[in-house]
């Protein structure tokens, strides 16, 4: 207790809001003790001192929309929330960049961007996501396909190592071959390396005009009646062409509500053109169904399928109706979702999946993907389904990512056996 | 080390890699002296020629073994001396390993050894309607494996990005001698984003999977004469801001048009102070429509002359003089000095103002040749070498332009590298804490800094003992025992 009291005055002494934890603010299951509302880099950077003096283990939070996500912590002494670290901090439209603190969520910085029309090309799909966290998880929507992920739009960034350095690297612009990049590092590392505490992004104009293209793909063939062979119908032969169409779709997605039944295929295109674009977008889909054009998205688009038990697949872009097939022959209910020519697929499964059939559906479908080169990851699922299955599934660098993860956090203190590995 | 003690590992890698392969005599190590950046000469200690990533992997391995520094090399085109040799240590070369693996169009991919052209994949794949996108000037000799140790961009890249946006997979050597897959749909750290742009100190690549890009429908291409840079760089900025991404948005001045005539002959618009290339792609209607915008742009900044290219000829004869720039300068000066700062491109008019300002102040000319879309400019610095006191002028005037970058919140190289050039600036552009952290990577990789020594980094780290509590990871789990979940 005697500890416990000197911890928290030592905390306290660095002048930052700390708050005693409660339930609600566990992390997968892990109540931390206290929770510190920093509001500068610097003041993270004294909490990350004081950590590392009394070892405290520290995960850092921001929306805490995929809180759940990766694995539970092995310990979780300080939660530091950046909600208040919530400034934009520099938004200079004639250079398309904009600098901001990691606790300003995507929807606020996108408010602010679109104000001198401009964008941050990200889709979100959770609501309330920040700007760390969506760093920190490598989260991207549906135009992943044109734009690419948080790695290839972030051009600079200021991070908080575990013994409280303040390091940067990248800068204000966007072509900038200056030292390491230590943003694609951090990019979907999961808390384990450092903090986040700002971020620079490079913007792009937002488009004058928007148009989504939507086909709905029926099962085919004789398993029309719902067999296990059932699947939906031309869909490999419509996302190559839309893959490779001149009318270059920014996005091209699949909802797949119930893997026994057809599918949904849906394009947007962007630009002063879009209507023209849109019209050739709808002659290839016309091969496969009715092509409805319409000037706001479908009502899935951009959210995942699900939220307590949610997977994610990836796998070469040709091979994505026979993973769609593999899925589908588990006959589990599965839900499936996602960028469809990128290929990263989220997997949704009901939250009372079972443990035995959630084993069975994760070793059997990795088994399968790795034969085509795919890999499956579990974002999220409660600790009892995940027993007798690694989360994150093999990596061949994963030496070195260990390496990697004992210069930044000697002494594991940073979100301590959240990611891959364990690490 | 002395050539004596060199003698011992050139025999294993004889052993190794054959006879042929293995380079000690010193006349044929001076073709490999350096690279593109020719002020800056080293002769290597042993050449090797490997055809294999096995074969890098044994070579890196003795290199271990002996504690000899490795640097790697493609075609040698690099401008910040990143591939610069070792004199004690061994220079790994992978002119041998050119092979196209395999193509793949419907998955949009390529997989590639290190020593291939950057336009060998272009080339390749052309044909089934695609494209390589980043497109350093030197395309037609530079390697793959080179773009992925500097991040190659090139022209384009204001809208298709750098060598790091289009590599999907590695094969790498690292610095230990092991064969390791880093794959962008691997779960784990991006360590392929971290490898990509490391100039060679974090291993060697040894095997890349490219994105192969679709050919756009429409190309066009346009070149705007101004009477001075200030026009122009109005015309860029309202392009820009009027909410269009060329693909490519690129600028020369008086002196770089006149050594480019001189070079090539490339019959820009007479009496131009400036000219502007601008070339579009995309959708024909998306094209058109932003062509008519990029026109009406120009004219209203003042454009005294228009041409348009729609077909790769023409569009050849406009990008000719911008292509050519570079070597064009050896015709207007004896000597001179590339740097590659980048600026926010808002601050370009301030910027070459102070650059004509510090010419001027040290009788020094200055061409100057950008991508002006991003602000990456290359000023060529002349001077004449014969000249006493010239060289070192050029070079006053030189670091002053990076400091001038800095100041104004950009980056000592946009794409040619730190290299040993720049390594010297670094410290101008970032704190001790910065660089010693970016050098915790390198410690992950390469404790022993063994490969690409001496770049980079003005100041080594240590790597040293890892300080803190708990120390490796758990034997059970490092032997594949056990897993932390």
């Amino acid at each position: 207790m005697k500890a416990l009291r000197h911890e928290a005055e030592a905390l306290n002494k660095t002048g930052v809001t700390i708050r005693e934890a409660d339930p609600g603010d566990a992390v997968a299951g892990v109540p931390p003790r206290w929770v510190a509302l920093p509001e500068t880099t610097e003041e993270v950077a004294a909490l990350m001192r004081v950590s590392a003096e009394h070892d405290l283990a520290v995960v850092p939070v921001g929306g805490g929309t995929k809180l759940h996500w990766g694995g539970p912590p092995e310990r979780c002494d300080l939660l530091i929330d950046t909600c208040c670290l919530n400034e934009v901090l520099e938004h200079a439209t004639g250079d398309l960049i904009v600098r901001t603190q990691a606790g300003v969520t995507m929807d606020t910085l996108a408010e602010t961007l679109g104000g001198g029309g401009q964008e941050l090309a990200l889709d979100v799909p959770l609501d309330g996501a920040t700007v760390g966290g969506t760093i920190a998880t490598a989260t991207a929507g549906p135009r992943r396909f044109r734009y690419g992920a948080p790695r290839d739009l972030l051009i600079g960034i200021t991070v908080v190592l575990a013994d409280g350095t303040v390091a940067r690297s990248g800068g204000k612009v966007v072509k900038n071959v200056a030292g390491y990049d230590l943003g694609k590092l951090f990019s979907g590392s999961y808390g384990t390396l450092g903090i986040i505490t700002e971020a620079i992004f490079r913007l792009h104009p937002v488009p004058l005009d928007r148009r989504w293209i939507t086909v709905e793909l029926p099962v085919s063939g004789p398993a029309a009646s719902g067999g296990a062979r059932s699947f939906p119908g031309g869909l490999e032969t419509l996302v190559a062409g839309l893959a490779a169409s001149q009318a270059e779709p920014s996005a091209v997605e699949l909802d797949w509500p119930d893997v026994r039944g057809g599918a949904t295929v849906a394009a947007l295109v962007e630009g002063t053109a879009a209507q023209g674009r849109a019209l050739a977008v709808q002659t290839l889909m016309g091969e496969h169904g009715t092509a409805r054009i319409t000037g706001e998205p479908p009502a899935w688009w951009t959210a995942p399928p699900g939220e307590d038990v949610l997977l994610e697949l990836r796998i070469p872009p040709a091979l994505a109706h026979a993973a769609l097939r593999a899925i589908a022959a588990r006959e589990l209910p599965a839900r499936v979702r996602g960028s469809v020519a990128s290929t990263v697929l989220m997997i949704a499964l009901p939250s009372d999946v079972g443990e035995p059939a959630f084993a069975e559906f994760v070793s059997g479908l990795r088994g399968d993907l790795g034969h085509l080169g795919g890999r499956l990851t579990v974002l999220a699922a409660p600790r009892e389904l995940t027993l007798r299955v690694d989360r994150w599934g093999p990596a061949s660098a994963l030496p070195l990512m260990r390496r990697v993860k004992e210069r930044f956090d000697p002494g594991r203190r940073l979100s301590p056996g959240r990611f891959v590995g364990g690490i | 080390m002395s050539t004596m003690t060199l003698q011992e590992p050139a025999r294993r890698f004889e052993e190794l890699l054959g006879h042929g392969a293995v380079i000690t005599d010193p006349v044929r190590l001076r073709t490999y002296e350096c690279d593109g950046l020719t002020h800056h000469r080293v002769m290597p200690g042993i050449v090797v020629l490997p055809e294999s990533a096995e074969q890098i992997a044994a070579v890196v391995r003795v290199c271990n073994e002996y504690g000899l520094p490795f640097v790697a090399r493609g075609a040698g085109t690099g401008l910040s001396g990143g591939a610069l040799p070792r004199a004690d240590g061994v220079l790994i070369v992978t002119s041998k390993m050119r092979r196209i693996l395999s193509v793949d169009a419907a998955n949009r991919r390529a997989v590639v050894e290190p020593g291939v052209t950057n336009l060998a994949i272009t080339e390749a794949v052309r044909d089934l309607g695609y494209y390589y996108a980043p497109d350093p000037s030197s395309q037609q000799v530079c390697t793959i494996g080179g773009n992925v140790a500097e991040n190659s961009g090139g022209a384009h890249c204001l809208k298709y990005g750098f060598t790091v946006n289009h590599v999907l997979a590695l094969e790498i050597v690292t610095p230990d001698g092991d064969i390791v897959e880093l794959s962008d749909g691997d779960p784990g750290y991006d360590l392929l984003g971290a490898f990509i742009g490391s100039e060679g100190t974090l291993g060697i690549a040894t095997k890349v999977t490219v994105r192969l890009t679709r050919a756009p429908e429409t190309v066009t291409t346009l070149l705007a004469a101004f009477k001075d840079i200030e026009q122009g760089g109005q015309a860029v900025s309202a392009v820009i801001g009027g909410g269009i991404v060329p693909a490519a948005i690129e600028m020369m001045d008086a002196l770089a048009i006149e050594a480019a005539e001189a070079a090539v002959a490339c019959a820009y618009p007479e009496g131009a102070g400036a000219v502007l290339i601008v070339e579009l792609d995309g959708p024909a209607e998306e094209v058109a429509h932003q062509f008519g915008e990029v026109t009406r742009i120009c004219e209203e900044s003042g454009a005294f002359e228009l041409r348009i290219a729609d077909d790769p000829a023409e569009r050849a004869a406009i990008w000719r003089g911008r292509k050519s720039a570079f070597a064009a300068v050896g015709r207007i000066s004896p000597a001179y000095i590339v740097q590659d700062g980048v600026v926010p491109r808002t601050t370009l008019p301030e910027v070459l103002a102070s650059i004509d300002r510090l010419s001027r102040e040290h009788g020094i000319r200055v061409a100057n040749v950008f991508h002006a879309g991003d602000g990456n400019l290359h000023p060529l610095v002349l001077f004449d070498d014969a000249e006493p006191g010239a060289g070192e002028r050029a070079e006053i005037v030189s670091g002053k332009i990076l400091d001038l970058c800095i100041e104004h919140g950009g980056s000592i190289t946009g794409e040619h590298g730190v290299g040993v050039d720049k390594s010297r600036y670094m410290s101008r552009m970032f704190s001790d804490e910065d660089l010693d952290t970016m050098q915790l990577v390198r410690c992950a990789f390469d404790p022993r800094a063994l490969s690409n020594p001496g770049k980079i980094f003005p100041t080594p780290r240590l790597c040293g003992e890892v300080p803190g509590v708990r120390k490796g990871v758990h034997p059970l789990v490092e032997s594949g025992q056990a897993e932390h979940f």
